[in-house]
């Protein structure tokens, strides 16, 4: 049974829509402001004369775009290792009885738990030691370590609810357990498989202590992390209209990347798999 | 096509419990054989390792000649059924069927034209671009057959494949089953705990108890020969009758009569003691409708109606008797391994559909003297088995001891639920 939408909840819904959406509304047309209209002092909320001159000097600023390009590649070598590490060992987790699998989930628990800030220290003077600082596996090698735990309980409670019956017939009809692995208990998981990168994803895209405090150049840093060097001429009056422009760019791959999984993400994929 | 011989197979889990023991069973190339038993009987655990799935703790498992207990399941080239069908839900239901040849490398070419040729077989053209989750509970199983008739197996194995079904359902497939098998001529093992499965599919059929065989034999020698309680309670439906009889002479002493049995038989069950006798309703009638030819063959007694069930064509027709303490005892066992639940010692009569009892009568019965069993009491054994047609009968079917070991590590049904993790 479909519940009626009553006059209470669609007040409820606007109300929500509106908490939510305002700031990002409020940054939009803070981007299509020129410089002088957000400096002037007598803000209003839609722009007096709307201008895309702040996305052709954000795009133009080798800065910024150096720093999308490290966004990109950090964020999505470090989600593509994650998922693949995370497949292997919640499948490890799922299937096999081994000794100190507690051990090993609840570890990963407790790396999740520790604060990112306690670590940055140590940290650097590790990757500088290590030569990994203002690089790239710099930053990709300590995302892994706080998105894993994440991806490996996601991905093992998806394997969980797979069941046995699907593998062993798959090795049945002929097939290697790489092979089971890869055609079946993949495919099936898939919706785990995307939300497990979608979370790895957003976090080492939004991250900004590590990319602050490992990265020395444009050569490595991130946007988050390259956002805070806009301050323009005039430490007072940082331009406004620029960096709600640099948030706006930075958000759009976020929201193509939810648009496209959504739909990868329908749960139920298994039904069918044994009887109804 | 092959066949496969299992020689003193015996299976026993990591925590000590002995799941099948010393099991010899062979099946013929092109044979359809049945593992039949009440649930915890190995039944399952027995064709999985003959698929490969479970290992092979002793003895050989022989497929066409060849020695499988160390080959994995893909190596042993066998094609299974699974209980709730295994089917994969992100693959459309071609896909599906060519899941095995995929696998195999086979080109384009051949895997349109086999899946094409399955699913004419099984009348599944019209849902090869469906996924299995839109399928009925029907049409779900047949891809499953599918799956398993489109490569060239060398044996079937269906793990109680029509469970998931609904009664009308597993009649109909149960008979598409046996016509795809006799038209395939493949060897195939069915394991069900359905005796009416076993009865009807069956070219010969194993029954099993505690892990280890009781008797292999075709449908037909099952049930006119019986090697102990235990099968003859299984095999058919409504199940066999049990009274407590003591034999003199010719006769035998029954809580409602006298009945005469043949001599050759009566020899053999004498100064035994206290018996089992062992009675189908069907050798039951209402002495009123028996042709008096027949009558003289048979005895005829007392006794009062309590509950009849007329079917039209038939009619069942209860009779409860009180039985001494040693064969209640033997009773209630029996019911436990059969998985039932019996409230009453009561016996069960077939009537002819055109029988006027009616409930409360005290009606006539006559019953047939020479299809009666007789079984010691203390072993279960049936004392008038004619070995001759009765198919294999392993020396020791005892299962005290099994039973012990079974239970001092977990019951039989708890185990029965974890052998797939």
């Amino acid at each position: 049974m479909k519940q009626r939408l009553t006059p209470a909840t669609i007040i409820g819904f606007i109300v929500i829509l509106i908490w939510c959406l305002l700031p990002v509304a409020w940054i939009l047309s803070l981007s299509f402001k020129s410089v002088a209209e957000t400096t002037s002092g007598s803000p209003q909320f839609l722009p007096k004369s709307w201008t895309i001159q702040n996305y052709k000097d954000i795009l133009n600023n080798g800065d910024f775009t150096d720093a999308l390009r490290n966004s990109f590649g950090i964020a999505i070598i470090a989600t593509l290792l994650s998922v693949i590490f995370a497949m292997f060992a919640a499948y490890a987790i799922a299937r096999l009885d081994f000794k100190g699998k507690r051990l090993v989930l609840s570890l990963a628990l407790a790396i999740a738990m520790f604060p990112v800030v306690s670590l940055i220290s140590p940290l650097f003077d590790m990757w500088r030691t290590f030569h990994l600082f203002n690089t790239w596996p710099g930053l990709i090698i300590p995302y892994l370590t706080f998105t894993l735990p994440l991806a490996i309980w996601t991905l093992s409670a998806f394997f969980r609810e797979i069941p046995w019956e699907m593998e062993q017939a798959a090795q049945v009809d002929g097939a290697t357990s790489w092979q089971a692995f890869r055609k079946v208990i993949v495919p099936l998981a898939a919706p785990g498989v995307f939300t497990a990168a979608i979370l790895t994803f957003f976090f080492a895209w939004n991250e900004y202590a590590l990319a602050i405090s490992l990265t020395s150049t444009t050569r490595s840093r991130t946007v988050p992390a390259q956002m805070s060097y806009f301050v323009g001429p005039d430490p007072f009056n940082p331009p406004y209209s620029l960096l709600a422009t640099a948030s706006v760019i930075v958000t759009i791959p976020v929201i193509i990347i939810v648009l496209l999984f959504q739909r990868r993400i329908v749960a139920g994929l298994t039904s069918g798999a044994v009887k109804g | 096509m092959a066949a496969i011989e299992m020689k003193n197979i015996v299976k026993q889990y990591g925590d000590g419990f002995p799941a099948v023991n010393d099991v010899s069973i062979d099946v013929e190339d092109g044979e359809f054989m049945i593992l039949v038993g009440p649930s915890g009987c190995g039944k399952s655990t027995l064709l999985r390792m003959i698929v490969g799935l479970e290992d092979i703790t002793s003895g050989d498992m022989v497929i066409g000649g060849k020695r499988v207990n160390d080959l994995a399941p893909r190596d042993r080239n066998l094609a299974m059924v699974f209980q709730n069908y295994a089917l994969y839900p992100h693959l459309t239901v071609y896909e599906n069927i060519a899941f095995p040849l995929r696998l195999a490398g086979a080109s384009n070419e051949e895997v349109d034209k086999k899946v094409r040729e399955a699913s004419a077989t099984l009348e599944l053209d019209e849902h090869l671009d469906r996924k299995p989750g839109n399928l009925s509970g029907g049409q779900r199983q047949r891809v499953a057959m599918g799956r398993a008739i489109v490569r060239d197996a060398q044996a079937f194995l269906f793990d109680e494949p029509l469970s998931n079904l609904d009664a009308k359902l597993r009649g109909q497939m149960r008979t598409e089953i046996s016509r795809l098998q006799r038209r395939l001529g493949i060897t195939t093992v069915y394991v069900t705990h359905d005796q009416t499965e076993a009865m009807t599919l069956g070219d010969r059929v194993a029954v099993l108890k505690r892990g280890i065989l009781q008797q292999l034999a075709t449908p037909r020698e099952l049930y006119t020969n019986p090697s102990n309680l235990f099968v003859a309670g299984f095999i058919g439906s409504p199940p066999m009758n049990f009274l407590p009889a003591t034999v003199e002479g010719n006769t035998v002493k029954l809580p409602f009569g006298s009945v005469t049995i043949p001599g050759d038989m009566a020899k053999k069950a004498e100064g035994k003691g206290l018996l089992m006798a062992g009675i189908r309703p069907e050798h039951f009638e209402d002495a009123a409708v028996v042709d008096s030819a027949k009558k003289s063959s048979g005895s005829t007694f007392k006794a009062t109606v309590d509950v009849v069930e007329w079917l039209g064509n038939e009619a069942y027709a209860y009779v409860p008797f009180e039985a001494p303490p040693e064969v209640q005892e033997q009773l209630l066992q029996l019911e436990r391994d059969l998985d039932g639940e019996s409230l009453r010692t009561q016996l069960v009569i077939s009537l002819d559909g055109a029988s006027r009892i009616k409930e409360g009568d005290e009606a006539d019965i006559w019953v047939d003297g020479s299809k009666l069993h007789l079984f010691d009491p203390a072993t279960g054994e049936n004392l008038t088995v004619d070995a001759s047609a009765a198919g294999t009968i392993p020396s020791d079917t005892a299962t005290s001891d099994v039973a012990e070991q079974q239970d001092a590590v977990a019951t039989p049904a708890e185990q029965e639920g974890t052998t797939g993790t």
